[in-house]
């Protein structure tokens, strides 16, 4: 144990995810020896992201103002909209460039192991968006694991009877690898979502 | 295939040893506690990933050493291959096939494969239906990897679902809630019991998927298994009733999507208990494979001796199986010949003795029938010598 505010500093850290003791200690023992400036700005950016950074309040992205950039684009196609589990799944089809219309990101996924049910979600925020009919295609991209399908399965479900074309990401065997080192379930995955070469 | 060289290092009482195997058999003798089925259980571990004779890890590892390690060099068809499993317990293992590590350990899954037989093997019999399904799904995953996958899936959602239908019953005590909900909670109150009706039928839709494809691949086993197993029986004690197969269930069909349909009927006619009791009350994890010895179930009907042979059968009709799927199992049978009479000694030992290798342990040389005289190991104290 070192003295109380190294050791409260060391905790602190500690909490982040990805940061286990020798990690945090590391960091501690660096933000010791570094210049004073430099720990300011990183308190300030600290602290200004929670002050500043908000949660769009169409789509629920991360976002500087009150909407965020993409839902202010009027460029973006307001008739798909590609529901997400979090703010960095946005980034991460964003960098696609594939994608031009609009986000719904969700905040988690249905896992009653750790208490999060569909009103943990935002579900009745997508359901507002979808209300008023000018959406025709809703594509579920949570992840692929078990609670990203069955939320997936949730969604579908329930919005079924608004009669719009809802898809679902396709799983299976990564560009560029070779077909041998695809584990069995991915590529069973891929197996079961073949699709007819048109040529 | 066969073993041929087997080290072992911090595994157990063995601080380290060394063993050069041949095909055939080959037998390890000495008095009780000195170090034999040791031996045998880290093949056994090497084949599956897991010891016949503990759940964890931990007691693997030899006192106060901070990890164990298997060597094994396996001959098939003239290739050898050279796994290294690393034990940490607590940790994820690690493995080696030919001295380049392999991504996760399971990826070394299926190099070697063996049929076990040993003195635990009776609660196949004797016990819950747990050991059966364990017995079904271990022998699945052996025959095709990819049902380690759809067996963690299925135990997965239940456990989803388990967790469901228990905040049904404890009606949603103190839920977490981010503060960016509290927010816009007014007006929105019908949650609560509906609530948990909704994801339910996400969660049934699932179970089904993954429990059909569990139960439809058990079915075809059992079909597999039965002749075999009445077989190996009839040849162990041939005086004895015919021994029967019948998988139980609350779903049994031919084709997935009748066992999903089933199911499914099942799951709604279950509901009202499943909420009241917080537990998922339909689906392989409760189903069972029903032994039994002419019209009696042989749990608390057969005999020790009838029993036993019972549990040897399934056995031999899981080595049969594996056999026929290509590449001969190793052999392994940890003590049993003490539990049977002379004949069916001698006629175990004749169905094991065209396998490429059997290895055996014995605390008496004269429990080994004269069938399976091969090599040697005398094994005292931890020190194991050829004779």
């Amino acid at each position: 144990m070192y003295e109380g505010v190294v050791q409260n500093l060391i905790d602190e850290l500690g909490l982040l995810p990805g940061v286990g003791p020798k990690s945090a200690q590391r960091i501690a023992f660096h933000l010791l020896a570094a210049d004073p400036a430099e720990v300011k700005r990183l308190a300030h950016a600290l602290l200004e992201v929670k002050e500043k950074v908000r949660f769009c309040r169409v789509c629920g992205n991360v976002a500087a103002e009150q909407d965020c950039r993409i839902c202010r684009d009027p460029r973006r196609d307001p008739q798909v909209i590609c529901v997400v589990e979090e703010s960095k799944d946005v980034i991460a089809i964003e960098k696609t460039r594939e994608f031009r219309g609009r986000y719904h990101v969700l905040g988690g996924a249905i896992s009653p192991i750790d208490g999060v049910g569909p009103d943990d979600l935002r579900i009745r925020e997508l359901m507002t968006r979808l209300a008023d009919g000018a959406v025709t295609e809703l594509i579920l991209a949570t992840d692929p694991n078990l609670e990203g399908e069955a939320t997936a399965t949730y969604l579908a479900r329930l919005v079924k009877p608004m009669g719009l074309r809802v898809t679902r990401l396709a799983s299976g065997l990564p560009v560029g690898g070779d077909l041998e080192y695809a584990d069995e379930v991915t590529l069973g995955r891929a197996f079961e979502g073949r699709r007819l070469l048109d040529v | 295939m066969h073993v041929a060289h087997l080290s072992l290092t911090d595994f157990r009482s063995y601080p380290g040893v060394e063993l050069a195997l041949d095909p055939g058999v080959t037998a390890f003798v000495g008095p009780n506690g000195q170090g034999k089925t040791n031996l045998v259980e880290a093949l056994g571990y090497v084949a599956t990933h897991a010891s016949h004779r503990v759940a964890t890890d931990a007691p693997l590892v030899r006192h106060g050493a901070p990890r164990a390690v298997i060597r094994s060099m396996i001959v098939k068809d003239d290739r050898r291959a050279l796994i290294e499993l690393e034990l940490n317990p607590g940790k994820a293992n690690r493995a080696r096939v030919n001295r380049s590590p392999v991504s996760r350990a399971r990826d070394a899954l299926g190099l070697l494969r063996t049929v076990l037989f040993a003195p635990e093997d009776l609660a196949l019999v004797k016990g819950d239906p747990a050991e059966r399904r364990r017995f079904m799904d271990d022998l699945l995953v052996a025959r095709h990897p990819r049902f380690a996958g759809v067996r963690a899936d299925y135990d997965r959602v239940l456990k989803q679902r388990n967790a469901l239908l228990r905040t049904g019953v404890l009606a949603r005590p103190g839920k977490r809630r981010s503060a960016r909900r509290a927010e816009d909670e007014a007006g929105f109150a019908e949650a609560g019991a509906g609530d948990v009706q909704s994801t339910l039928a996400v969660w049934d839709s699932h179970l089904v998927r993954h429990g059909a494809e569990l139960l439809s691949a058990r079915l075809d086993l059992v079909d597999e298994l039965r002749p075999l197993v009445a077989k190996a029986y009839a040849t162990l004690a041939p005086s004895s009733d015919a021994v029967q197969l019948e998988y139980s269930s609350t779903a049994l069909g031919t084709t997935r999507e009748d066992l999903a349909d089933q199911l499914l009927a099942a799951l709604a006619e279950a509901r009202k208990s499943e909420l009241e009791r917080g537990i998922t009350l339909v689906g392989p994890h409760r189903d069972d494979l029903q032994l039994s010895l002419g019209e009696l179930p042989a749990r608390g009907y057969a005999s020790h001796g009838e029993s036993w042979s019972f549990a040897l059968a399934l056995r031999l009709a899981a080595y049969d199986l594996l056999r026929a799927d290509g590449g001969d199992p190793v052999l392994i049978l940890d003590d049993v010949f003490a539990e049977l009479d002379t004949q069916r000694r001698r006629r175990l030992a004749e169905m094991v003795a065209p396998a490429e290798q059997v290895l055996i342990t014995a605390a008496v040389p004269a429990d080994v029938p004269g069938e399976l005289i091969g090599v040697r190991f005398d094994v005292t104290e931890g020190s194991v010598t050829r004779v």
